[in-house]
């Protein structure tokens, strides 16, 4: 493969990526996938718990768990500097340099995926030390000036994770996943933990931040409100499969699969003039009789 | 005006807080400044504020699992902050609460028919049998089935376990149900489904509802008042549908306007699910 940009790819592309357990290859927990995220764009993935958005995440940073398999499919990631990759490929020692270098990602709980026991200066600093070689007082400019930029003041660099609220342990992992200004951000359900006030900061946050560094942003989510504040585009996941994807207007203007309906009819609205519809798995199950094939994935789903 | 179930006024409560070198210092937090709610009889009264406005507090505080700094809360009359062991543990057979989270709010080595059966063996209310009787009707109307009882909590799904959660506080037939946030930790659609089942409930057992949320979607569709609290303080309280139309306080206005989903109308679409 050359060492230049493909033009005519975009930044991610994810082909036919099916995810199965290792120990029963016929159960497939993501089946054939495929969604592209252009750069300086966010594609969100909507769908509820079980249907399978994290672990499609996870197979793009390579950190599925060791039960699990990425059976087929492949992972492109365009780099400007290393060349298209196909992700699924690469050793450990490759994947590594790309994971937080260029590919980072933020996880949905802010208080557990942070070390208590390190400085939140110290974590963001690692790295920056890794990737770049980053040391002394360059290293605590630069600390200081990312954690300016995420609105945090410069003087809790040496505050442990239990000083922080939660709004701003968030904030210091999105400090640390942009450190070394990656160009593919993977955020899994950033605020699902955080206040609504807390939430619209931070949103606006990414998006900014999207923005400056024309960043690609894969973001996850089970609320189409925060998808309607924040996305360009919209895949939609049901049971390990996607039922539909396109632009936002597209999809949460005229959503064709029901799915996609029921989904957004269960979003409460402020002005409370629509009923509450919780979603009738029976219902459609009857009418997409292509969504039962998976038998062994329909358990856990329904609550 | 229907009568008021219930009637707390003037409450304080102060956390002290460790501050300064090796925390010598001290500093005093108020949780509760000076709170005053009414929650008329079967209807739903909201408590919504950001975390650290002192909302789970207040409800904490209501139901006497904290004890309050000066203030009183009228239950039927019975002034709550003054009762103290037997009289209040007979009280609460009327006052029931619905956990945030549902997987920590459930004993995992109790099954399911225990948990849901553990107030009335500790109220006393009638034989085994008759308890047994009532467990299951409570779970089935929850939705859940009766072989569930012999199962632990691991084994259901969040949405399951808030069921669970929602049997165990109305089994004992109360008056008031205080749920704080009952519904933030589940998926949207399963939040559908809880509501509509609380929705339910209220209207076949007349219940009446503190509901505590920072979520003002789900609010709206709940609640028939609405108290805002901002650092322990009242900021504006009244009827649900004037204070979304015209909020008066900043506060009200900053968390209205942080709803997420303002650029598209979700609620335009028509939809046939």
């Amino acid at each position: 493969m050359k060492a230049e940009t493909h033009k005519a790819f975009p930044l991610l592309q994810l082909e036919n990526v099916t995810i199965t357990l290792k120990k029963s290859p016929t159960r497939l927990l993501v089946k054939d996938v495929s969604f592209t995220i252009e750069a300086g764009k966010t594609t969100c993935v909507v769908g509820e718990s079980g249907s399978g958005k994290s672990l499609t995440a996870l197979s793009v940073m390579g950190l599925l768990s060791k039960q699990l398999q990425l059976s087929s499919g492949r992972v492109l990631f365009n780099d400007s500097q290393l060349g298209l990759k196909d992700l699924t490929t690469l050793d450990a020692e490759s994947l590594r340099k790309i994971r937080g270098a260029k590919i980072a990602m933020i996880f949905q709980e802010p208080m557990t995926s942070l070390n208590p026991v390190l400085t939140v200066g110290y974590q963001i600093g690692e790295s920056l030390t890794t990737h770049l070689g980053l040391k002394g007082e360059r290293l605590k400019t630069k600390i200081s000036s990312l954690l300016e930029l995420v609105g945090i003041p410069s003087s809790r660099a040496n505050s442990y994770p239990d000083e922080l609220s939660g709004g701003q342990r968030q904030r210091v992992m999105i400090a640390m996943s942009i450190a070394c200004e990656p160009q593919l951000l993977i955020a899994d359900e950033p605020t699902t933990a955080l206040d609504v006030t807390v939430q619209a900061q931070i949103l606006k946050l990414l998006d900014e931040l999207k923005t400056r560094m024309n960043m690609g942003m894969l973001f996850i989510t089970h609320d189409f409100g925060v998808v309607a504040d924040i996305a360009d585009n919209v895949v939609v996941m049901f049971r390990g499969e996607i039922v539909e994807s396109g632009t936002k207007e597209q999809v949460l203007g005229n959503p064709q699969h029901p799915y996609t309906k029921a989904l957004l009819a269960c979003v409460p609205d402020a002005e409370g003039k629509n009923p509450l519809r919780p979603i009738d798995y029976a219902w459609l199950l009857e009418n997409q009789p292509s969504l039962s094939k998976a038998p062994s994935l329909t358990a856990g789903v329904i609550a | 005006m229907t009568e008021s179930i219930l009637v707390a006024r003037n409450l304080v409560k102060t956390y002290t807080q460790r501050s300064g070198k090796f925390g010598f210092g001290t500093t005093l937090v108020k949780a509760l400044d000076n709170v005053s709610i009414t929650l008329r009889a079967g209807s739903t009264l909201a408590v919504v504020g950001e975390s650290g406005s002192g909302k789970s507090t207040l409800a904490r505080c209501l139901l006497q699992l904290q004890p309050l700094d000066s203030g009183e809360v009228l239950f039927a009359g019975e002034d709550l902050a003054k009762l103290n062991g037997p009289a209040l543990r007979a009280v609460r057979k009327n006052l029931q609460m619905v956990f945030q989270d549902p997987f920590a709010s459930l004993n995992p080595r109790m099954r399911v028919g225990e948990i849901v059966g553990e107030g009335l063996v500790i109220h006393d209310v009638g034989n085994s049998a008759e308890q047994q009787q009532k467990v299951i009707a409570m779970l089935k109307r929850v939705g859940l089935t009766e072989a569930d009882m012999q199962k632990y909590p691991h084994e259901f799904s969040g949405g399951q376990r808030q069921r669970i959660g929602i049997a165990r506080a109305l089994v004992l037939q109360p008056k008031l149900v205080v749920c704080d946030e009952p519904v933030s930790a589940l998926d949207v659609s399963i939040q559908a489904q809880i509501l509509l089942l609380l929705k339910e409930l209220q209207a076949e057992m007349a219940l009446s509802y503190l509901f505590i949320s920072h979520d003002l979607r789900v609010v709206r569709h709940i609640a028939d008042d609405i108290v805002v609290m901002n650092q322990g303080k009242i900021v504006e309280q009244g009827a649900v549908v004037d204070i979304y139309q015209r909020p008066q306080h900043e506060y009200t206005q900053n968390l209205l306007a942080a709803i997420p989903g303002k650029k598209i109308d979700l609620s335009k679409k028509t939809v046939n699910a």
